[in-house]
């Protein structure tokens, strides 16, 4: 953006500001320096691109149709423009601190400081998180999927949205049809829930299994979100709420394993320099997963499904 | 920042300079990321502009005489633009994410800002930020041992587990940092065993003390960039390759992979640097038939030997 352009918008903003009556198109290039004169095409043109530039920005312009006159007015209203009257006491501010710390690298980054920035501005004194512990608490969020972008503006816009998809350990990447509801981040990674169309039903996806590019369609507010929607529920494993109802018991060789030592409800010496633990479980394939990394320290004795669920690893890695 | 971020900075920065009457160059520079250069010009340009008419007395008027910004005459854009949708909603998005933290002290000041925000921007930030949502882990055992040795000062004594090497280690740690990262803790301290800065996760500290010791990490110590995704692999470590089934197509999102290449029908072959050998191995195996290692020759072995004598366990009953 030019300085020039700069500068008439700038005009632009105070003059439609000032004015309590809603102002022809004519009487702003009067009224705004930097309008060409001459050429009512240009002008046309360039006021056109004008006003589409602030309402990217986020200013409200209004537009009056009087019966009575051939020109649309145009105006913005002082209360949907400013920033209402906002006062943090001294700990609320630590906390807005902190928060717009939070996003630092990621997408949103740019969205809280420009937040920040607006409320310092508005004369709310916000402090550089040092309120907080001493100011030894940092928190993060990363969004480093490339999906990101796309699906938050799709949420926020209420739109559907169409993108390729594979789906785990699938072979075939699909082109799924979602109307979003929301996005969940769950142990640094984002997903986002919605309705699938072409399923007809609701389904969760993991942004980094999406494979290209995030194309919005249909119309802005189309997306309904159904009432009560619990986001993070429908993206939690059942492993953290469900109880491990099984016990394994496994062999392992004294002083080695300790990751599985940590987890084991009961550790007792065996013979011949092994020790024996208890360790519950829910899924036989995890329990294999993590077991068989023990190699030659670790034996699972039984149950028999969990049993043979290490034998097929191992000779799986040996093929 | 971009010359079409300008328009929207000038109108934060005449509201901050009548709020903040008398403020020192240096100081608004800092709070707008910008050069002194950069603020004069943009001062330079708001003291070209006004209410139509444009004759003197319409025309904002600025000083910065020895340094110090006086602003006046204008009123029309005295108060900020409102938040933005995005704006609003990426500040919401985190305080509801505070909100969830164990352990985090001001709850009240939360929901007092929470409620503050809402009101300033709107339903439609109040309805999109509460659709991105922040999942955090349950409080580690450890968190408020953590918090009490970073409040005091205090040296920590832990006993902590590494998985990569199936290791439990006493170690003596400074606490420099607690870190949150997506909904995870992790402790930045200065460890005396390591003689640098490390990052501990909350979760995988057996046990932990709060010495009767001032911490005291040496000067200069700095708490350091945290990558999360466990390990940080260096160059200098050797590069390994991976075939990957449908099945073990996970390694490719769990791992950082330096390269990833379908070979069709879902299969995948990946190349990954890992500072340990055991590792690797104990990847290989927990992949069984849905991954293969292409090379080095050397940990291919390691792998069909390591099963080769786990099976004569199985095969012994």
């Amino acid at each position: 953006m030019s300085r020039r352009k700069t500068e008439r918008l700038l005009n632009l903003v105070i003059c439609l500001l000032a004015t309590r009556r809603p102002l022809s198109a004519d009487h702003i290039r009067q009224a705004v320096p930097g309008y060409d004169a001459e050429n009512d095409e240009a002008f046309q043109r360039m006021f056109e691109r004008d006003k589409n530039e602030l309402r990217e920005i986020g200013i409200p312009i209004e537009v009056h149709k009087d019966p009575w006159e051939e020109d649309p007015g145009y105006r913005i209203v002082r209360q949907s423009y400013e920033l209402p009257e906002i006062t943090l006491e001294p700990d609320e501010a630590a906390v807005v601190g902190l928060a717009a710390q939070v996003w630092q690298r990621a997408s949103l980054a740019e969205a809280a400081g420009k937040a920040l920035l607006k409320l310092r501005a508005g004369g709310v004194e916000t402090e550089e998180a040092g309120g907080v512990l001493g100011g030894a608490l940092e928190l993060r969020l990363d969004t480093q999927d490339p999906a990101f972008p796309a699906l938050w503006e799709a949420v926020r816009d209420r739109r559907a949205v169409r993108f390729p998809y594979r789906a785990a350990s699938s072979q075939t990447v699909l082109t799924r049809t979602v109307e979003p509801w929301g996005v969940v981040s769950r142990r640094g990674r984002w997903y986002m829930v919605g309705h699938d169309r072409d399923r007809d039903d609701a389904r969760v996806f993991r942004l980094s299994r999406i494979t290209g590019p995030v194309t919005p369609i249909g119309r802005p507010g189309d997306v309904v979100v159904p009432e009560g929607v619990d986001l993070k529920s429908m993206v939690g494993y059942s492993d953290a709420l469900t109880v491990r109802e099984r016990t394994a018991l496994i062999r392992v060789r004294e002083g080695t394993c300790q990751g599985l030592r940590q987890v084991a409800k009961q550790v007792r010496p065996a013979s011949g320099g092994w020790d024996e633990l208890e360790i519950d479980f829910n899924d036989p394939e995890r329990l294999a997963g993590w077991v068989v990394g023990f190699a030659a320290d670790a034996e699972v004795v039984g149950p028999p499904d969990a049993r043979d669920a290490v034998i097929c690893r191992l000779k799986g890695a040996l093929a | 920042m971009s010359t079409a971020d300008r328009l929207p900075r000038l109108l934060a920065l005449v509201p901050y300079l009548m709020s903040h009457p008398g403020a020192q160059v240096p100081e608004v520079a800092k709070v707008f990321g910008l050069t002194e250069k950069q603020l004069i010009d943009d001062l330079q340009l708001v003291w070209m502009c006004g209410l139509p008419g444009h004759t003197p007395g319409d025309l904002i008027d600025v000083s910065w005489d020895g340094g110090e910004i006086i602003i006046d005459n204008a009123d029309t854009i005295a108060r900020p633009l409102r938040l933005a949708v995005d704006e609003a909603s990426a500040l919401l998005v985190a305080l509801r994410m505070l909100a969830e933290l164990p352990e985090f002290g001001d709850r009240d000041a939360l929901s007092r800002v929470i409620a503050k925000l809402e009101r300033a921007a709107g339903e439609a930030a109040a309805v999109v930020s509460s659709q991105v949502a922040v999942e955090v882990d349950a409080a580690p055992d450890a968190l408020p041992t953590v918090n009490e040795a970073l409040r005091r000062r205090r040296r920590l004594s832990l006993r902590y587990y590494v998985p990569g090497r199936d290791e439990v280690t006493p170690r003596e740690v400074d606490p420099m940092r607690l870190v949150m990262v997506d909904g995870r803790s992790y402790l930045s301290g200065w460890c005396y065993r390591a003689e640098a800065v490390r990052l501990f996760r909350l979760d995988r500290m057996l046990t932990v003390d709060v010495l009767d010791v001032p911490a005291d990490p040496p000067a200069g110590a700095e708490p350091g960039e945290v990558t999360p995704g466990v390990f940080r692999p260096s160059p200098s470590d050797e590069l390994v390759e991976l075939e990957l089934t449908p099945a073990g197509r996970w390694v490719a999102e769990y791992y950082p992979c330096e390269e990833v290449t379908e070979l069709g029908e879902g299969r995948l072959r990946v190349a990954l640097r890992a500072r340990d050998q055991g590792w690797l191995v104990r990847l290989a195996l927990r992949l069984g038939d849905t991954g293969r290692v292409l090379s080095p020759a050397s940990l291919a072995a390691s792998v069909r030997e390591a099963a080769a004598s786990a099976l004569k366990l199985y095969e012994s009953v």
